[in-house]
């Protein structure tokens, strides 16, 4: 009968599926973490597995959050060997890390992302300060007697005359993003400190509110995660302003342009010196205990921070990172080259 | 029936040839040929949008499918693509090919000896995948060491866009008058006897112009905004006012000055002169003359011919472009040459995936979809139809079993999302199967997909005739013969429509993925349900997310793929199904 031959062969295969399940010994490094660091670690993980020095490593990207729980949750090949974060690993993380036996963590600061407010090449060149930021994208900002009012600002020019008499329209990363953590962080925190100086003294915490707090009458336009979807949005609408990472500007130089904070053009030379203020650190994370347990791990590191990787012209710089700055460059590489553990004094 | 014969006095009359019937008939008529219009229009919407959608998707694809090659000849020597002397294929593994082709580039441009162009050189022109060729190559034929081989070298990214014609708008035309050629230093200078350049010199004008205009409507606006505001802001404002204006004066003069010569800096169109067999970048447009540096050198310095040379400009300029103007005079040379041209790119679907856009290929997804369908299929179709028969033909019906019938209901319901935590936390933590394993993924989507297969698989049961079954229980079949020798071959074609449904389901899946790690970078293609793999749906969305204009392509054509993998899918349900199938 073919339904019951057809029904032995399923078991069959069921039998081998259960037996192929066992645990097994883990020849392959595994990263998770932040899909802001994903484009340069996997980049370096494909050279890695090019120069024959072991498999190329599998890269997951599960936003830093994420990936920083299963970074911190034990020590053994059942555990990621190291995490990409677009921001410093938190105390509470590190605790958490140590508690479940993950004693010495490597850090690795890999270069910066800078954060870009853009807009179509058709529309306005636009120069911005923090504080205009502050004032067009918070929910609450201070009324004509200072008090925090729901925002009444509909077009640029309410906020400042120089300033296009546009709708506001910003699309941005969704509050799950990193990107939108650091935005804020940013931007919308120094924005806030000089508009609400004296709200920041008596009560920090409805200054805290107030610079976290993202108005939704639909000024501000969670875009999702997917930043390409931003940049297109952005070349159809000339009126519109983007939220996204600097590389997406590289890309797309042809269609937008970044617009001036605090007089500073993003590019890669203001961003690499510090000039344009909205940029952050990215990082990478590596177990030191995994280190001569999974195989080629040492190896991977010292790819990641070679000079034809991290260096002014490497070919990370290439894909979008802006490189360290030589001697800082210089200290990482030697730190991690020592293999020196994140001290738990390192003002985390 | 004396009612149609005699209809009573009074009553309503039916007859056909009233005025009355005909409207009404009319009327009905005319709703029923609404409602086919319906029909049709809701039908050509859904193709309309079908079409649009799918033409979209191809259009984007296609550059992904195409890959400019470049044919050139390299020699291999034995102390170059050897790490220690040998032809041991683990020595060769580990060569310096790379040095290989930047002697065959240097090759190809002698003249090239700066450190920073040769860099350019080497770095702007080849993909990194070029290398692999030639190693594998190498690794194929450890004989052609130290012959010339000629390989067909893989392009980068921004030179395959830029030849594909996605990187900037190209206008040639040809010269007019009789060009003359002097060398000034480093530069040339170029003159024609009719007005070639004196056109060019006109566009940079109007782009002036309209700069000009940009700035002065600027002003204006801000001079409105001006009269509102006092103190430190308007004397801001008056000072930017100032400057647009002082702006907009400068550029209408050297627009006004008609013949006065303009540079042509890198925020305008690029405009490179071929002549003389090497191409000449203009910085320095006027009337007559136009004097530029050279890019690809030029065989002698010639007077040439009306026709016998051409202008070429790009009308996206240099600043925004990824790819320079020196290295679009290499593309355009090798071009000349007759030693780029463009293939199919059977890469696409022979490699995995690759952080370079040029590289990356679909067959890593691919297998992993295939592997985790093949896990999900093997799994839940015996399940799934299992329970179905024993939940339709043999369970008693009580509240036990009603419960557990409300309960795959609702399982069909839920969140797909439920699910990967549930493998995450069975699959993973408990039983410590691999992570991004193939295995795991088929074991998540198959508990998805579950109860969607049973579903089907019991209506399938139930619309079977009871003829059927009475017949077989009548002539002395066993309750279980009766079931698996006729109601079964028959509820086949239904079942088989439902673990369709279920499967087509599955596959587009990428939320429960996200949680059993499939949602990764993964290099090297699967090879069994164990190795770690990803999705075609997951590739599509890590794809989608990288800057690279490529990628965007690539995003739409593994989209295609994902199609075409549903449709064979689909093919290969309908054709056993065909076998199953028994009339009655």
């Amino acid at each position: 009968m073919k339904f019951r031959s057809l029904v032995s062969v399923a078991a069959l295969t069921l039998a081998g599926v259960a037996a192929a399940g066992a645990a097994q010994a883990r020849d392959q490094i595994r990263i998770v973490g932040s899909s802001t660091v994903y484009p340069f670690t996997t980049a370096v993980a494909e050279q890695f597995g090019r120069s024959g020095a072991g498999k190329a490593p599998v890269v997951e990207s599960t936003g830093t959050g994420g990936g920083m729980k299963l970074f911190c949750a034990g020590v053994g090949t059942d555990h990621p060997d190291a995490t990409n974060a677009s921001r410093r690993i938190k105390k509470s993380e590190f605790e958490d890390c140590k508690k479940n036996g993950v004693a010495d963590i490597i850090e690795l600061k890999v270069g910066f992302d800078g954060l870009t407010v853009a807009n179509s090449k058709a529309g306005p060149d636009l120069n911005f300060t923090k504080e205009q930021i502050f004032l067009a994208l918070a929910k609450e900002v201070p009324g004509p007697d200072g008090k925090l009012v729901a925002n009444p600002y509909k077009n640029w020019s309410d906020i400042d005359k120089a300033l296009p008499n546009e709708k506001i329209e910003v699309l941005g990363p969704p509050p799950t993003s990193g990107t939108r953590d650091s935005f804020l962080e940013l931007v919308m925190e120094p924005g806030a400190e000089k508009v609400l100086a004296d709200l920041k003294k008596s009560d920090a915490k409805a200054f805290a509110a107030a610079w976290k707090t993202i108005r939704e009458d639909g000024a501000y336009i969670d875009a999702g995660e997917n930043d390409n979807l931003i940049v297109q949005k952005l070349d159809a609408n000339p009126k519109a302003v983007g939220i996204f990472g600097y590389s997406f500007l590289e890309e797309n130089a042809a269609k937008i342009k970044g617009a001036k904070i605090d007089g500073v053009e993003p590019d890669f030379d203001t961003i690499a010196d510090g000039k344009y203020s909205v940029s952050r650190p990215l990082f990478v994370y590596f177990k030191k205990q995994h280190i001569g347990v999974v195989p080629g791990l040492d190896k991977f590191i010292a790819e990641y921070v070679s000079e034809k990787a991290l260096g002014e012209d490497g070919y990370l710089s290439r894909k979008g990172l802006v490189p360290l700055p030589t001697d800082q460059l210089a200290k990482v590489r030697a730190d991690v080259e020592a293999q020196k553990p994140l001290a738990a004094d390192a003002g985390l | 029936m004396t009612d149609i014969a005699a209809p009573p006095q009074g009553a309503r009359r039916f007859g056909l040839s009233s005025a009355e019937a005909q409207a009404r008939l009319r009327r009905r008529h005319a709703a029923e040929a609404r409602f086919r219009a319906y029909g049709i229009g809701a039908i050509a919407l859904a193709a309309i949008f079908l079409v649009v959608l799918i033409g979209d998707v191809i259009v984007k694809a296609m550059p992904a499918f195409t890959e400019y090659r470049l044919t050139m000849t390299v020699t291999p020597t034995l102390e170059q693509v050897s790490s220690d002397g040998t032809t041991d294929p683990q020595a060769l593994r580990s060569g310096d090919y790379d040095a290989v082709l930047r002697r065959g580039l240097q090759e190809l441009f002698p003249q090239v000896t700066t450190r920073a162009l040769r860099r350019k050189l080497n770095n702007d022109l080849l993909s990194s995948g070029a290398a692999m060729t030639l190693r594998n190559r190498v690794l194929a034929d450890p004989s052609a060491i130290g012959q010339p081989v000629t390989i067909e070298a893989l392009l980068d990214d921004a030179a395959d866009l830029y030849l594909k014609g996605l990187m900037t708008g190209r206008r040639e035309s040809v010269g007019q008058g009789q060009a003359q050629v002097t060398l000034d230093g480093e530069d040339v200078v170029l003159t024609s006897s009719a007005p070639d350049f004196a056109r060019a010199l006109a566009e940079v004008k109007e782009s002036l112009r309209e700069e000009a205009a940009a700035d002065r409507r600027e002003a204006a606006r801000l001079t409105a905004a001006a009269a509102d505001v006092a103190g430190d802001q308007r004397e801001a404002l008056q000072k930017r006012i100032a400057d647009l204006e002082g702006d907009a004066a400068a550029a209408e003069a050297r627009a006004a000055a008609a013949d006065a010569p303009e540079r042509l800096t890198a925020d305008l169109p690029s405009k490179l002169v071929f002549i003389n067999g090497g191409i000449v970048k203009l910085t320095e447009i006027g009337a007559s003359e136009a004097r530029g540096t050279v890019l690809v050198p030029l065989a002698n310095t010639d007077a040439v011919t009306a026709g016998g040379w051409d202008i070429l400009t790009l009308t996206q300029p240099e600043a925004n472009r990824r790819l320079d103007d020196q290295v679009v005079a290499w593309l355009e040379d090798l071009k000349q040459r007759g030693m780029v041209a463009s293939h199919f790119a059977s890469r696409f679907f022979t490699s995995g995936d690759s952080r370079e856009p040029e590289q990356a290929g679909i067959l890593g997804a691919l297998i992993g979809s295939a592997l985790t369908m093949l896990v999900t299929l093997v799994l839940c179709l015996p399940i799934g139809v299992g329970a179905a028969v024993y939940l339709e033909e043999f369970a008693p019906k009580n509240r036990l079993t009603d419960l557990i019938e409300v309960n795959i209901n609702n399982l069909a319901a839920v969140p797909s999302i439920v699910f990967g935590l549930l493998g995450l936390a069975m699959f993973l933590n408990f039983f410590g199967l691999p992570r991004s394993a193939p295995l795991v993924g088929g074991l998540v989507l198959a508990l998805l997909v579950l109860p969607t297969i049973i579903i089907a698989s019991r209506a399938a049961l139930k619309s079977v005739p009871p003829s059927i079954r009475e017949a077989a229980l009548g002539i002395g079949a066993s309750h279980q013969q009766a079931v698996f020798h006729h109601v079964l071959p028959l509820a086949m074609p239904g079942i088989m429509t439902g673990t369709i449904i279920g499967m087509a389901h599955a596959l587009g899946e990428t939320a429960p993925l996200l949680l059993i790690g499939m949602v990764a970078f993964i290099v090297d293609v699967p090879g069994s349900i164990t190795d770690a793999a990803t999705a075609l749906p997951v590739q599509i969305y890590l794809w989608s997310d990288l800057p690279e204009p490529l990628f965007q392509a690539k995003t739409a054509a593994a989209i295609l793929v994902l199609l075409a993998f549903l449709f064979i899918m689909n093919g290969l349900a309908i054709l056993l199904r065909r076998r199953f199938e028994r009339r009655w």
